[in-house]
């Protein structure tokens, strides 16, 4: 009995991260695929394990030191590449190694056993906490509604930057929030792929949806379904073939996109 | 005829260097203001410092806001920077000219979403409305971005190059649209081909880090040397041809 209901209580707060990994990483995907800012991303995804090491080393939360870590990298490439004469791309690649590095070094300097280590590299969604758990909900609340109220915005500002000056004076401030808003998804997603796998949780969905539409509102819907259709099922599939969860949905969401492909290859003939 | 925009003393610089030095100018209701210079003569810092996109370093730009509230300046960049594989429509795009009225949190309604089709439609690409942008030829681009300078019912319309990448065929076209469109719009257009707009334009403006009107539409060669303002005429005939500096 007892047995039972603790199952039934880790799987439907698996269930739950999928729903709200899904939802983050849909709307936050949409954007850095849409704007191309996949390797932007990719560089706070590495560099937030620098965060996670220092935490460890400390005794924090893993993932409240990759969260500031993530934001600090993402607003730091942006402050290199505007202000220290540093290209965007090479600035990137900087912070990419240096955060990699660093939680390197803190993880190796942390005296005994570190437990959940190979959980953030791989990601573990079995093994979630309520307070990550919270953090997702919270963040895919404050994303569904930053999206929907300042949808036009968002989508001009991603578009076309320079003209959407000529009408709003906060272009700036909105391209911070979005990447601050980004930077979160990644690093509580962290928690489902892991830091090597995290970044295809958030480009994949997004690419199934642009095999559908041209429209950047309908992408981000679909990248959400399609998200939640392929992290549901790689992580089903993983309990059956107790094979790890955040590898599998990665394998899945790939085979959705293949099938995706195929069924709208007439569209692009 | 009443003054839109009045340019005090202005000076600017771009990238750390000064493109214009005290430039006084008045746009005038109705005028048709064809803007040349050199490469580098400071065309483009001009059009920003009007809609406010350069902040100058000296002097200040007075708008009449009785004729002109913020809304009604239309704006067609010269290199467009929108991503055109983006996945966003032509109307979409189009809509985007409403969003200096509608603020930060707009929504369009239907109405809003009329009046787009109505610009597409008075441009003749209505039938593009839905495609993405890479379905689009440069003419067709060209018209869709004007679509978004004309939406908003601008009183004043700033064009910068817009020949630029139009092709030939249309280019012809492109400008009797404009003319039309004159008659309700006062326009200021920065062009290097001062004689394809010398049939249209009612007056010019030399622009080479100083600037000088000419209150004609018609310009000569010793103008624009008085005037400081070393660009390349195009003489147009029925056979294409070019006409280069003796030796």
């Amino acid at each position: 009995m007892f047995a039972s209901f603790f199952e039934y209580d880790f799987l439907f707060k698996s269930l739950l991260a999928v729903l709200f990994g899904s939802i983050t990483a849909g709307i936050a995907g949409s954007y850095i695929v849409a704007k191309k800012m996949v390797f932007l991303s990719g560089g706070i995804t590495h560099s937030s394990f620098g965060g996670i090491g220092i935490a460890y080393f400390i005794g924090m939360s893993p993932v409240l030191g990759a969260a500031c870590f993530g934001v600090a990298s993402a607003l730091g490439i942006q402050y290199m590449a505007s202000k220290q004469k540093v290209s965007e791309d090479s600035a990137i690649g900087f912070l990419w190694a240096f955060g990699m590095a660093l939680g390197i070094i803190f993880v190796y300097l942390t005296p005994g056993y570190t437990p959940d280590l190979m959980s953030y590299l791989f990601g573990s969604i079995l093994t979630i906490h309520n307070t990550d758990l919270i953090a997702l909900a919270i963040l895919a609340l404050i994303l569904l509604f930053f999206f929907m109220r300042y949808y036009r915005l968002i989508l001009y500002v991603a578009f076309d930057e320079g003209y959407a000056r000529t009408f709003s004076s906060r272009v700036d401030l909105f391209k911070y929030l979005l990447i601050i808003l980004v930077s979160l998804v990644i690093v509580l997603n962290i928690r489902i792929a892991g830091v090597v796998l995290v970044l295809s949780l958030l480009t994949i969905p997004p690419n199934i949806a642009l095999l559908f539409t041209g429209n950047f509102a309908k992408m981000i819907i679909i990248s959400i379904i399609a998200g939640f259709i392929g992290m549901l099922s790689g992580f089903v599939a993983s309990w059956y073939l107790n094979i790890p969860t955040g590898a599998t949905i990665i394998f899945t969401l790939v085979l959705l996109w293949v099938i995706s492909r195929i069924v709208t290859r007439r569209r692009w003939e | 005829m009443s003054t839109l925009i009045e340019l005090k003393n202005i000076s600017a610089s771009y990238n750390g260097d000064p493109v214009l030095e005290n430039v006084n100018f008045s746009i005038r209701e109705g005028d048709f203001i064809g803007v040349i210079g050199p490469n580098g003569g400071g065309k483009t810092t001009l059009l920003k410092v009007i809609l406010g996109l350069i902040k100058p370093t000296a002097g200040e730009v007075v708008y009449n806001r009785e004729k002109l509230k913020k809304n009604r300046i239309g704006y067609l960049p010269q290199i467009a920077e929108g991503d055109i594989n983006f996945p966003v429509s032509v109307k979409d795009v189009v809509l985007s000219g409403l969003m200096i009225i509608k603020g930060h949190s707009a929504r369009m309604s239907s109405e809003d979403r009329k009046k787009a089709d109505y610009v597409l439609q008075e441009l003749g690409i209505h039938h593009l409305s839905n495609k993405s942008l890479n379905k689009l030829s440069g003419g067709e681009l060209q018209r869709a971005y004007l679509c978004r300078a004309l939406i908003g019912s601008p009183k004043l319309l700033l064009l910068d190059e817009p020949g630029n990448f139009v092709d030939t065929s249309f280019e012809q076209g492109f400008y009797e649209i404009l003319k039309d469109l004159n008659e309700t719009v006062t326009i200021m257009m920065v062009s290097h081909d001062v004689g394809t707009i010398s049939t249209y334009v009612k007056s010019f403006a030399c622009v080479n880090r100083k600037l000088h009107y000419h209150d004609s539409g018609r310009i000569t060669t010793e103008q624009l040397k008085a005037y400081d303002c070393p660009i390349q005429l195009i003489a147009h005939g029925d056979v294409p041809h070019t006409v280069l500096k003796r030796h």
